[in-house]
């Protein structure tokens, strides 16, 4: 995909200066160029008395109310919380998640004993598990990070088994033909075959996190960025809720890239993968 | 048993049946196969398609077991994959996440024979063999069919095999890499010294490769007939348009074509396998 993007950009005829500059970088600009006049939109309607601030709130409002909440200190108690949470929460995923997917990717039969469990509570939406979470670990640090854990795993899971099983039999003709012993063959070929499938997994988990921190702490929570959004929102300070979603979809745009990155090293042998 | 030559690899009597669980039905492959391949010769086997083949060299190498008859490879029954065996399969089956040193080194870091210093010397030994000295960092996707066989082939000798194993390794490349991958396999086994079963569907192939060429039958497969190639055994390629070269040809062709004529009579609506 990006060698042949690269290639049609080397066709195109060359352009001095800015002409150049705009043509390297057109489908940044395009979506710059949309966002900048929605935010401008947004605030002349606002401006213009048009709408009520009191429900939609506007950018430079937003710009203020985060400033003052980063200056004077009142936002880092909700970010400690929910960055803990989310450490937590999704650590517990992966150490759960990829070991245990790789068991199941390999052992059918423990595949076949734990398939209906973990079917069941990856259709069961985490939503509905949120009440008996917190009759269970109580309204504190603990039923987030059990719903973080809980929203997360799955997709991890899910993804590892997938690519255990997916390994192409060939790879695993040729390792035995070399001689090589189960523990080999997981090490040398399913493993690495797997990686993307992995890779995959922890970008799906980590949007499942993210949700989770939200809908643990709407429930019930004393600190956090889910909780400042419930919160702002039921005192309608419009500007605190927008602070807040904006905090959780940075968060996710940036572990989404940070992990894509990771993805695309791979990409130098992943794209003979369908050969 | 006093065998006049010494007989690196001893096919006795080896049959097989697949039974299929879905269908209930029985499939017998293999029937009664015998035959020989000597110290630092290279045999061929042909057959109609669908009769065999792969299987049975899958039973070589120890990947498939036989119900009657026995594998001998320097008078060891083989039962199970061994280091005395290197296997060149169809597809080239490189690991795409590994470069071409490091699938070179595969066998090796598998069997464990040799410090890691000297694995990583006798990859690049392998390499050069082959003639792609410059592409040890590449990854398969970045190579040719052609350069991917040849990895393909290094990997399978570097583990130093009694007995190079080879499933129609160029079935998948164009008439002139193949033709040219031919001579070079020649180079290869005949510098590394490698004792060799070819298995092909190619008539031309098995000939210009051989020394013998084993024709198989239709399913179940028997030892049809064994026909020595009688070229001399410096093989350049326009050996390929000798009188001999089409005589031998037009034999080995008749002697498939008759099995195959007879596949289609005898077993239609049945499964290929292979």
């Amino acid at each position: 995909m990006n060698d042949l993007a690269n290639t049609r950009a080397d066709v195109r005829p060359f352009r001095a200066g800015l002409g150049a500059l705009i043509a390297r970088n057109e489908n940044f600009l395009l979506g710059a160029i949309t966002v900048i006049a929605l935010l401008s939109f947004w605030e002349m309607s606002v401006r213009l008395d048009w709408v009520n601030p009191l429900f939609t709130s506007s950018p430079s409002r937003i710009a203020i109310t985060a400033y003052t909440m980063f200056t004077d200190g009142s936002i880092y108690p909700h970010l400690a919380v929910s960055g803990l949470e989310l450490l937590v929460g999704f650590s517990l995923a992966i150490v759960v998640g990829i070991p245990l997917g790789i068991l199941m990717g390999w052992y059918r039969r423990l595949n076949a004993a734990l398939d209906p469990i973990v079917s069941a509570l990856y259709a069961t939406p985490r939503i509905a598990l949120v009440p008996l979470i917190v009759i269970w670990f109580g309204i504190g640090l603990g039923s987030k990070f059990a719903i973080i854990f809980l929203s997360s795993v799955f997709p991890i899971l899910i993804n590892t088994i997938a690519g255990v099983r997916t390994v192409d039999p060939d790879y695993i003709k040729v390792a035995r033909s070399f001689g090589a012993n189960d523990w080999q063959i997981f090490r040398t070929v399913a493993f690495p075959s797997s990686v993307p499938f992995l890779l995959t997994g922890l970008r799906l988990g980590l949007g499942h996190a993210l949700i989770g921190i939200v809908v643990g702490e709407l429930y019930a929570a004393q600190a956090g960025i889910g909780f400042l959004i419930s919160l702002s929102g039921a005192t309608f300070q419009t500007d605190k809720v927008m602070v807040g979603i904006i905090i959780i979809a940075s968060t996710g745009v940036l572990f989404t890239n940070v992990l894509r990155m990771i993805e695309r090293r791979f990409d130098q042998w992943r794209s003979s993968h369908d050969q | 048993m006093l065998d006049v030559v010494e007989e690196k690899l001893k096919v006795t009597n080896v049959g097989l049946t697949f039974h299929n669980q879905r269908t209930k039905r029985s499939l017998r492959v293999l029937d009664g196969i015998s035959f020989g391949v000597r110290e630092g010769e290279l045999v061929s086997i042909v057959g109609p398609s669908g009769c065999g083949k792969s299987t049975l060299l899958a039973g070589v190498d120890g990947l498939v077991g036989f119900d009657v008859g026995e594998i001998r490879i320097d008078d060891q029954v083989v039962t199970k994959p061994g280091p005395d065996r290197g296997v060149v399969f169809q597809h080239d089956s490189l690991f795409p996440w590994r470069t071409v040193r490091q699938n070179v080194s595969y066998g090796l870091e598998i069997q464990k024979t040799l410090p890691p210093g000297e694995i990583a010397c006798r990859a690049l030994q392998f390499i050069e063999l082959v003639g792609l000295k410059g592409f040890e960092d590449s990854f398969p996707n970045e190579l040719s069919g052609g350069m991917r066989q040849r990895v393909n082939i290094a990997r399978a000798l570097a583990v130093d095999p009694e007995l190079l194993l080879l499933d129609e390794p160029f079935a998948a490349l164009d008439a002139q890499t193949r033709e040219f991958m031919q001579f070079e396999l020649l180079r290869i086994l005949g510098r590394a010294q490698k004792t060799g079963l070819f298995i092909t569907h190619q008539i031309d192939e098995a000939i210009f490769l051989s020394s013998r060429v084993v024709v198989l039958s239709a399913r179940p497969a028997r030892v049809k007939e064994v026909v020595e190639i009688d070229l001399p055994s410096d093989r350049t390629l326009d050996l390929k348009h000798s009188p001999r070269f089409s005589e031998l040809f037009r034999h080995i062709w008749a002697l498939i074509e008759e099995e195959t004529s007879k596949m289609n009579l005898g077993v239609a609506g049945e499964g290929a396998s292979t």
